[in-house]
């Protein structure tokens, strides 16, 4: 392999590996690092990147031309982060070579696989109903909760998988979780619909562009710090205004 | 007895409640179990700094320097990004039922209390931002001191 390609295969590597990590909801300063921690060990000393929320742009060395990547969805995937951590490791420990290192992150879709959709329905009931507890502590109301909050998980993740408009899911789920809380006190199946609602919302917290939003603008980037925290609150304000609606037309 | 029981579940719920968020993003497997733990000790601080000072914007605060100050040592000791254990420890800190309070008083014309909820909101985020940055001095505190310790090993 000649110095060309070389170079090329290394500003391939970081690239993916900088669209992964970023797809699925790492820190800007994680993606920086790991980038330069690449070049670094591949040998090349002047390798450039300048890194964004939704794209890459590198350069392998001064003499040849820089690479883009376009980065549109992100989604919440930490296994798939934690999995090119450790391959960057290992590859800084020379325990794989470069091109293994991008057949393995070329595979990494087929190899970290999400938990299955069953147990992910248990998760959700798991946070609603003992965060409703811990909130409110309103121990009648346990089952109930779960139950909305697993509804509102099931809609969520439908709407995602078959339409692309960013905040709709957040939006429907909210909407059929108050339908659905206010029916539940209708029935008077359940006491609270405000404690119901609660519950039901918490799988739903944008966690993960909260904490990043908070994370990159304290390491001063001030590019992709304020569009996450732009991303969280426009997730938090499409989850309240479902809700609302719900509240206002059932009154 | 009767004070200590409501605790017990309250512990139990927080732990369950980080593993099924943990469920929902994806956290690695081997990850589920240091996270809870994180999550709940960070929960006890805020929990006890609200009951006995009475003040959820301290509490906040203190809560959050746990779960920063905690994730460091659980990505050093398993191997992983910081994020991995910060996320879902944030979960049970999160001011959800003031944020809820917000939303259903517009709905229903009570501009009032929304505003004051709002305040609480806004005041928590600011808290929980301000527990981040001091966890995030203090990691950065012993590193600096641990490369003068190993710079100054090295000129003996």
């Amino acid at each position: 392999m000649n110095e060309r390609q070389k170079s090329k295969l290394l500003v391939e590597t970081c690239l993916l590996a900088g669209k992964i990590m970023i797809e699925n909801g790492s820190e800007m300063v994680r993606v920086t690092d790991t980038i330069d921690r690449i070049s670094i060990n591949a040998g090349a000393k002047e390798a450039r990147s300048y890194v964004t929320l939704t794209g890459i742009i590198m350069s392998g060395s001064p003499d040849m031309g820089a690479q883009v990547t376009a980065i549109d969805k992100r989604t919440f995937d930490l296994e798939k982060v934690s999995t090119v951590n450790d391959y960057s490791r290992q590859f800084a420990n020379k325990k794989i070579s470069l091109g293994e290192f991008y057949r393995r992150l070329k595979r990494i879709d087929k190899d970290i696989l999400p938990f299955p959709f069953w147990l992910q329905l248990i998760g959700a009931f798991m946070v609603s109903s003992t965060l409703e507890i811990v909130f409110r502590s309103n121990y009648y109301d346990f089952w109930a909760a779960g139950i909305v909050g697993m509804l509102g998980w099931f809609v969520y993740s439908l709407t995602d998988k078959y339409t692309n408009i960013r905040f709709l899911n957040e939006f429907i789920a909210a909407i059929c979780i108050g339908f659905v809380s206010i029916f539940l006190i209708r029935a008077k199946i359940a006491i609270s619909a405000d404690d119901l609602i609660i519950g039901g919302l918490m799988p739903l917290v944008p966690g993960v562009p909260i904490t990043n939003a908070v994370r990159d603008v304290l390491s001063g980037n001030l590019v992709s710090g304020p569009s996450r925290g732009i991303e969280a609150i426009m997730s938090a304000c499409a989850l309240g205004f479902g809700v609302s609606m719900a509240i206002k037309i059932l009154g | 007895m009767i004070i200590i029981f409501p605790l017990i579940i309250n512990i139990l719920c927080v732990y369950f409640a980080t593993i099924g968020f943990g469920i929902l993003i994806n956290l690695p497997r081997k990850a589920l179990n240091v996270a809870g733990i994180v999550s709940l000790c960070g929960w006890l601080v805020y929990h006890i700094v609200d009951v006995h000072l009475n003040s959820y914007l301290f509490a906040d605060i203190l809560g959050t320097f746990t779960v920063g100050f905690l994730s460091i040592f659980a990505s050093r000791y398993k191997k992983m990004p910081v994020i991995i254990f910060n996320i879902p420890a944030l979960v049970p800190l999160v001011p959800g039922g003031q944020a809820y309070q917000v939303m259903k008083c517009l709905a229903i014309g009570n501009y009032a209390l929304a505003k004051a909820n709002l305040i609480q909101v806004i005041f928590i985020a600011g808290g929980i931002a301000s527990g981040f940055l001091f966890s995030e001095f203090l990691n950065q505190l012993y590193n600096r001191f641990k490369a003068y310790m190993k710079e100054k090993r090295a000129m003996r």
